[in-house]
């Protein structure tokens, strides 16, 4: 078979899976709906993997490979096929994507064993998988445009999965819009693409752009930031990153496969295909890339003082995705694809391990209650451990490599990348800070109840409580079920958790300065057009830069170690000391209240005023003026109206009478 | 030809039925007092006629019986229902139209 069609099988199995499930359930009893959801991905998976191994026989600069099966609309100058693209990026991706899911599927099985909604669950996780791989696969700017919104509709069904909860709706309500406000960017560039270029296909588009637009055309800058936009929205950034933090309202192998592994690094994907734009528009790039600046410092630093475990990740995915962001916006593709992939890896494991130490928390997320898991939970403390060590960059993990190639790069090309660079550095730091902040709380220090308790064999059960706000809740709804599931006694917990903890690990090892490069050289035909893609750092200097990331690395570690094994309580005092700064971060700078005051208070405002004042009193009015003049004519004529059948005889005949005597008069 | 006499006639029969139909309640009668003015009202086109000498007026006689024959049959059936109905025959108290 050919890679274009196992790139077709990708995406039927997902489908397929998710239409089996949704309209089998009832048939389906216990974990098979798991089962068939968890086949449907893994097969999906083999399927990548048959399409790599097609392209790698391929020479470099025929891995681009389109295939279509049907033309959606094809008249007067428009041309929409139903097509995919199977080349490097999409392969990569789609080996992360259906690998990651896969793993997280089967922990799903035993994690949502007694959820009332299991099958539900997988219905819409392989829905949202096939929705991915749509979206990665898709050969031109209409088919992506679906595949994006409906990885935006996945999101907002899975993080309302608890739709009894009132904050979980909320949250998948506030995800859906800020989507949705990323998919108008995104077809409104699709359209000025189509007016410019007249074609919606990828190649053509990309071999056009050259020719139609000059470097820094005002017009491929406009469509650059709107692609922008729509990447910001998808990927959590500044300014569009509210919905994110709020998404961990859904089930923890939801935050663990859209929230960190894969949805949220579309934005990645989308301008790292649309490179040809980006580099046509080093602007639009340089503000992309500042924008992944921001975001990722101002995440580390929220990262830092937030007590939710969940959120405290999603903080530090929204701060890796900046990493992406800019890597991929300065032209460090292969860095920013391949800290992509490393990136899946360790946070889909630190959200199963979260997911397994706040089950045997009995569903409480506050780190401020968790301590001491080391002996209750050895399984899910080593793995926890591993991937902050891998998040931290620690030397000879895998986000070592991956994040200290994107600060390479920056730092490649000088100037103004040179000080994003260090800025990136600065964040580095406060990542192994924050990141053993949580490894250290949960898994040293005095163990806490639940923790006691559970080293005697008892899987602590609390009160079934909203996490976010401390309602109490019945189990239909609320966290998994009526039981808890810990990795440390359900095998298909523990094998993902195994799996991606040895490649948090060794993930690395695939390109190593002076080494390998096996993603820069497999990506090599997606970016052979590329000015920037070979622009890497020289081994000396490569090496110099991981040096100093280890350090910086070491350093944060040590300061967490610090504050949370030598001296439990300083951060407390810290806190208390600098309290304005800390009511700043926690508030997470204000970001929901500055769009509270600015965006829905306004709305509301209008809203109120067109309700007041033009409906009640313009259109009320009129309406009731109108009913007042009719009623009021009515009146006048309805005594005429007596019903007295001879008083209308008598009225009609003095009539005639007076109109016959009216004309004799007039003749006479 | 003198019509006069006609005309006088005719004016008198008309009301007659115009009176007739103001002042008394059985709808019965107000139904003759109609066929009275409408009858009224062919003999004065029948009066014109004669006196013109053409077949015009004639006509519109025969029109004006048949227009009659469908009211006195519309008016006799609405009748009969009212009474089957058990209604009271009497027009003042019929007032459902009343605004």
């Amino acid at each position: 078979m050919s890679a274009v069609d196992f790139g077709w099988l990708i995406l039927a199995f997902p489908l397929a899976g998710s239409l089996i499930i949704a309209f089998g359930w009832r048939a389906l009893p216990g974990r098979t709906a798991g089962v068939i959801g968890t086949t449907a991905i893994g097969l999906a998976f083999l399927c990548s993997v048959g399409a790599f191994v097609d392209l790698l026989d391929l020479p470099g600069e025929e891995r681009q490979l389109v295939s279509s099966v049907y033309d959606y609309a094809s008249a007067a100058g428009v041309d929409i096929q139903l097509n995919i693209l199977v080349d490097p990026l999409s392969v990569l991706m789609c080996l992360v994507v259906s690998g990651v899911s896969t793993l997280i599927h089967l922990y799903s099985v035993a994690y949502m064993t007694s959820d009332e909604g299991f099958r539900r669950f997988f219905s819409y996780l392989n829905f949202f998988v096939f929705s991915m791989l749509l979206l990665i696969l898709a050969g031109n700017f209409v088919l992506l445009t679906v595949g994006w919104a409906f990885v935006g509709f996945a999101s907002y069904a899975l993080i309302s999965f608890w739709y009894r909860r009132g904050t979980a709706t909320a949250a998948g309500m506030k995800a859906f819009v800020i989507n949705v406000i990323g998919d108008v960017g995104l077809v409104l560039a699709a359209f000025l693409l189509f007016r410019e270029l007249g074609t919606f296909n990828y190649l053509e588009v990309f071999e056009g752009a050259p020719e139609a637009f000059s470097p820094d055309d005002g017009t491929v800058i406009a469509i650059c930031l709107l692609l922008c936009v729509g990447a910001f929205a998808k990927s959590a950034q500044l300014p569009l990153h509210t919905w994110l933090p709020d998404a961990m309202e859904g089930p923890t192998p939801v935050s663990a496969l859209i929230h960190a592994a894969t949805m949220v690094t579309a934005g990645v994907y989308l301008i790292a295909r649309a490179h040809p734009l980006f580099e046509l528009a080093p602007t639009a790039a340089d503000i992309a890339a500042f924008v992944g600046v921001a975001t990722l410092l101002f995440a580390a630093t929220v990262a830092l003082v937030v007590t939710d475990l969940k959120r405290i990740i999603a903080y530090s995915t929204m701060s890796q995705i900046g990493y992406m962001i800019a890597a991929v916006s300065i032209g460090a593709y292969s860095a920013g694809l391949f800290h992509l992939m490393t990136h899946a890896f360790f946070k889909a494991l630190l959200f199963m391990a979260a997911g397994s130490v706040i089950a045997a928390m009995a569903g409480r997320q506050n780190i401020d209650g968790m301590s001491g898991f080391r002996r209750a939970m050895p399984f899910t403390s080593l793995v926890l451990i591993i991937g902050c060590l891998a998040l931290a960059g620690f030397p000879g993990m895998s986000g070592f490599f991956s994040k200290d190639e994107i600060i390479g790069v920056a730092f490649e090309r000088g100037g103004m990348y040179a000080w994003m660079g260090v800025a990136m550095y600065a964040a580095a730091f406060l990542t192994a800070f924050y990141s053993f902040r949580i490894g250290f709380r949960v898994v040293a220090g005095k163990p806490c109840e639940e923790a006691k308790e559970l080293e005697e064999g008892h899987l602590a059960h609390g009160e079934h409580e909203n996490p976010a706000t401390g309602e109490r809740e019945d189990t239909d709804v609320g966290f998994p079920g009526s039981e808890h599931h810990i990795a440390e006694r359900e095998w298909p917990m523990k094998i993902p958790m195994g799996i991606l903890a040895f490649l948090s690990v060794l993930g690395g090892a695939v390109q190593i300065p002076g080494v390998d490069a096996a993603i820069e050289h497999f990506l090599e035909g997606s970016f052979e057009d590329s000015a920037l893609f070979h622009l890497v750092p020289s081994t000396e200097n490569a090496w110099l830069g991981l040096g100093a990331g280890g350090l910086i690395s070491i350093l944060g570690i040590g300061l967490a170690y610090y504050c949370y094994v030598l001296r439990p309580g300083v951060t407390v005092r810290l806190a208390e000391r600098l309290s304005g700064v800390h009511t700043f971060l926690i508030n997470k700078w204000y970001f929901d209240e500055l769009y509270d005051l600015l965006i829905y208070r306004p709305l509301i405002g209008i809203g109120r005023f067109a309700n007041s004042v033009v409906e009640r009193v313009l259109v009320n009015g009129l309406v009731s003026a109108t009913v007042g003049v009719v009623r009021g004519v009515g009146g006048m004529v309805r005594g005429a109206q007596s019903g007295f059948i001879r008083a209308y005889a008598l009225l009609l005949i003095t009539g005639f009478a007076a109109l016959g005597l009216y004309f004799l008069v007039v003749s006479a | 030809m003198d019509i006069t006499w006609y005309l006088v006639l005719s004016a008198l029969l008309f009301a007659i039925g115009a009176g007739g139909v103001l002042i008394r309640r059985s709808p019965l009668v107000i139904l003759l007092c109609l066929e009275l003015m409408l009858n009224a009202g062919n003999l004065a086109l029948l009066a014109f006629a004669r006196a013109n000498g053409d077949q015009e007026g004639q006509i519109f006689a025969l029109v004006v019986m048949v227009v009659a024959a469908c009211e006195v049959v519309v008016g006799l059936g609405l009748i009969v229902a009212m009474f089957r109905r058990k209604l009271p025959l009497n027009v003042d108290d019929m007032r459902e139209l009343r605004g």
